[in-house]
C-alpha cells in the first residue's frame, strides 16, 4: 500500500478539504450539537464511526454489485456471467442513502445488546446521522474519485476526524460566546454560522499544502 | 478624634492600568515600524494606515451606536485594529483594500461578538484573512520597491530565470528547484542559480533586519518592531511566553526541515526575520483577547502558532503563514484555556 498517497488523502480530509469549512457539508450537527463541549465529543466519534462503516458498506456495494464490472455479483448470479455486465451506476445515490441508513440502525442494536457502555456515550447522535448528508458525501466522493478500498476507508475515517476537529473547536468558541454580550438578533444560529465562516477562513490557511 | 487606623474593603492596592492606558501604549509601540515603512516604501504608506484607522473607528462608533452600547471607540482597540490592517497590506494596495479590511475586522471580527472582550480571534487578522480570500492578487503581488534595496532583499545581478519576489517567496520557489534537483537535469544552469540565490538569500541579514525588502508595510523593519515589542514587554503589556515559543518553534522547524541538503541544514535565522514572523509574534499572537491566559495554555499556544507557521511556509501553498496560524490558533484558544486549567490545590 502507497502510505504516501493515505498521508495526501488524510490531510486533504482534515484539514484543506474539511467537510464542514470546505464543502460545506454536514452543517446541521455542526451548528446543532456544537453548544456544548460533551456532546460535540460524542457526536464526533458517532460521525467519525458512521462514516468509516458507511465508507466499507458503499464500496463494495458499489464495485460488486452496481458497477458494469465481471465482477458483479449480480451478473454472475443472474446472467451466469453471459454478455455484458449491467450498469447500474445511476441506482447509486438511493442505495448508497438504504445501505447507510440500515446499516446505522443495524449497527446501533448490535451496540446496544453488546456494548451497552459504548450505546450510551454515542446515545441519541447514532441514530441522528443515518441520514446526514456528510456521510453520504464522503460515500460518493469515494467513488468519485475512484478510491481503493482501502483508501476508501482511510478518507472515511479521516474525514470523520475532520469533522470532529471542526465540530469540537466551534464547541469551544460557543461555550465561551456563552459569557459574551451578543447582539441579541444575532444569538443563536446567526453568530454559530459568522463563527463558522471565520473558521473557514482561517481554514483557508491550509490550502494548496503538498507533501 | 483621631483618624489614624483606616479599615477599607479590598482591593488596597491599586493601580492606574485601564484599557485605553493599554491600547494606546500598544498604539505607541507600533509607531516607529510605521515610521520605518514610511521611509521605506514611500508617503504612500501614510494615507493606507490613515484609511485603515479612520474607518475602523468610524466602524466601531457606527457599530456602538446601533446596538445602543457606551460608546467607546476611541479607546484605542480600534486604532490599533486599523494599524495592523494596514501593516498587513502591500504598500501598492488600492486605497479601499485597507478600508474593507477594516470594516470587515471591526464588524465580523469584533462587533457581532460583543465587542472588545469577546471577540474569538483578532479581527484585524479576519479582516487580512477576508482580503486575501477576495483579492488574492492584490494582497500578495508585491510591488512597490524598498528604498535602496531590492524586494528580495538579494543582488540579482546575472540572475534572470528566476522571477524577483519576497525573500520567502523567492525562497520557496529556490528550494523548490533544488528539492527536486532531479526534474530540472536539463537546467543545469538553473539549479547553480537556485545555489547562488539560496546562499545570497542566507546571507542578506542586513537587509531583513532594516527591512530593505519587500513586503507588508509594517511587517519588514524588524529591528524597529523589536524595539517596540521591547517598551510592551518593559511595560508587561505582553508577555514572553508566546513569542519566544512562536519564534523558537519557527527556528526549531526550519533548521530541522528547511534546508535544501537533507535534515538539519536550514538557516533559522533566515525564517525568522523574514516575512511576518515579528509582527505576528510579538504583536497579533500577544493579543489579550485571544490567546490563553494559564501558563502552559500560552506555551502551547506559541509552539502550536510556530509548528502552523512553519508547515504552512515549507508545504502550503501561501509562502507565509503566519496569520492563518494565529487564526488557526485563536479557534483553539478556549480548549486550550479548558486543559490546561491549573489544579485547585490538593484537587486531583
Amino acid at each position: 500500500m502507497d502510505m504516501h498517497s493515505l498521508l495526501v488523502i488524510s490531510v486533504g480530509a482534515i484539514f484543506i478539504s474539511n467537510f464542514v469549512l470546505h464543502r460545506f457539508l454536514g452543517l446541521c450537527p455542526y451548528i446543532g450539537v456544537s453548544k456544548q463541549l460533551d456532546s460535540a465529543v460524542g457526536m464526533g466519534m458517532a460521525v467519525i464511526f458512521v462514516m468509516t462503516m458507511a465508507s466499507v458498506a458503499t464500496w463494495l456495494i458499489y464495485h460488486y454489485f452496481l458497477s458494469p464490472s465481471p465482477l458483479n455479483i449480480l451478473f454472475r448470479l443472474l446472467m451466469r456471467g453471459q454478455g455484458e455486465p449491467p450498469d447500474l451506476t445511476y441506482l447509486r445515490t438511493i442505495a448508497f442513502i438504504l445501505v447507510i441508513a440500515t446499516l446505522v440502525q443495524f449497527v446501533e442494536m448490535v451496540i446496544q445488546k453488546l456494548s451497552p457502555g459504548l450505546y450510551r456515550s454515542l446515545g441519541i447522535y447514532l441514530p441522528l446521522i443515518t441520514t446526514n448528508c456528510a456521510v453520504l458525501g464522503v460515500s460518493l466522493l469515494n467513488i468519485n474519485e475512484q478510491y481503493s478500498f482501502i483508501e476508501s476507508v482511510v478518507n472515511g475515517f479521516t474525514s470523520g476526524l475532520g469533522f470532529t476537529l471542526a465540530l469540537v473547536l466551534m464547541a469551544g468558541l460557543r461555550e465561551k460566546l456563552e459569557l459574551a454580550q451578543v447582539p441579541r438578533s444575532m444569538h443563536g444560529a446567526p453568530i454559530a454560522f459568522i463563527i463558522a465562516g471565520c473558521m473557514s477562513l482561517a481554514f483557508l490557511g491550509f490550502s494548496g499544502l503538498k507533501f | 478624634m483621631d483618624r489614624s487606623f483606616y479599615i477599607s474593603p479590598s482591593p488596597h492596592i491599586k493601580d492606574s492600568d485601564s484599557i485605553p492606558h493599554i491600547m494606546y501604549w500598544v498604539v505607541g509601540a507600533l509607531i516607529p515600524a510605521g515610521i520605518g515603512s514610511v521611509v521605506i516604501f514611500g508617503s504612500r504608506v501614510l494615507w493606507i494606515i490613515a484609511i485603515a484607522v479612520v474607518v475602523s473607528i468610524m466602524t466601531e462608533w457606527i457599530c456602538q451606536l446601533i446596538l445602543k452600547r457606551p460608546v467607546r471607540a476611541l479607546d484605542g482597540s480600534a486604532i490599533i485594529t486599523g494599524i495592523l490592517v494596514a501593516y498587513n497590506v502591500p504598500a501598492e494596495v488600492s486605497w479601499w483594500i485597507p478600508a474593507v479590511g477594516a470594516f470587515v475586522g471591526i464588524t465580523l471580527g469584533k462587533m457581532v461578538f460583543g465587542g472588545l472582550g469577546y471577540n474569538p480571534m483578532n479581527p484585524a487578522l479576519i479582516g487580512r484573512a477576508f482580503l486575501t480570500a477576495s483579492w488574492p492578487l492584490q494582497m500578495t503581488v508585491f510591488q512597490t520597491l524598498p528604498a535602496n534595496g531590492t524586494l528580495s532583499g538579494i543582488d540579482l545581478e546575472g540572475i534572470d530565470a528566476i522571477s524577483s519576489a519576497t525573500p520567502l517567496n523567492m525562497f520557496s520557489q529556490v528550494r523548490e528547484i533544488l528539492l527536486n534537483v532531479s526534474q530540472y537535469s536539463d537546467r543545469i544552469d538553473l539549479i547553480t542559480q537556485a545555489q547562488v540565490v539560496e546562499t545570497r538569500l542566507y546571507d542578506s541579514t542586513m537587509n531583513l533586519l532594516l527591512g530593505k525588502i519587500g513586503g507588508c508595510i509594517g511587517e519588514t523593519s524588524v529591528v524597529l518592531l523589536l524595539f517596540g515589542a521591547a517598551i510592551l514587554m518593559y511595560k508587561r503589556i505582553i508577555g514572553w511566553k508566546i513569542p519566544f515559543f512562536f519564534v523558537g518553534t519557527v527556528a526549531f522547524f526550519a533548521w530541522l526541515f528547511g534546508g535544501t541538503r537533507g535534515i538539519g541544514t536550514g538557516n533559522p535565522l533566515f525564517h525568522v526575520l523574514s516575512g511576518g514572523l515579528i509582527l505576528g509574534a510579538f504583536f497579533m499572537a500577544t493579543d489579550m483577547v485571544t490567546s490563553p491566559v494559564t501558563f502552559r495554555g500560552r506555551i502551547f499556544f506559541g509552539i502550536g502558532c510556530g509548528v502552523l507557521t512553519s508547515v504552512i511556509r515549507l508545504w502550503g501553498g501561501y509562502p507565509e503563514g503566519v496569520s492563518y496560524s494565529i487564526l488557526l490558533m485563536n479557534l483553539a484558544t478556549p480548549l486550550i484555556d479548558r486543559v490546561t486549567l491549573p489544579k485547585k490545590f490538593g484537587g486531583k
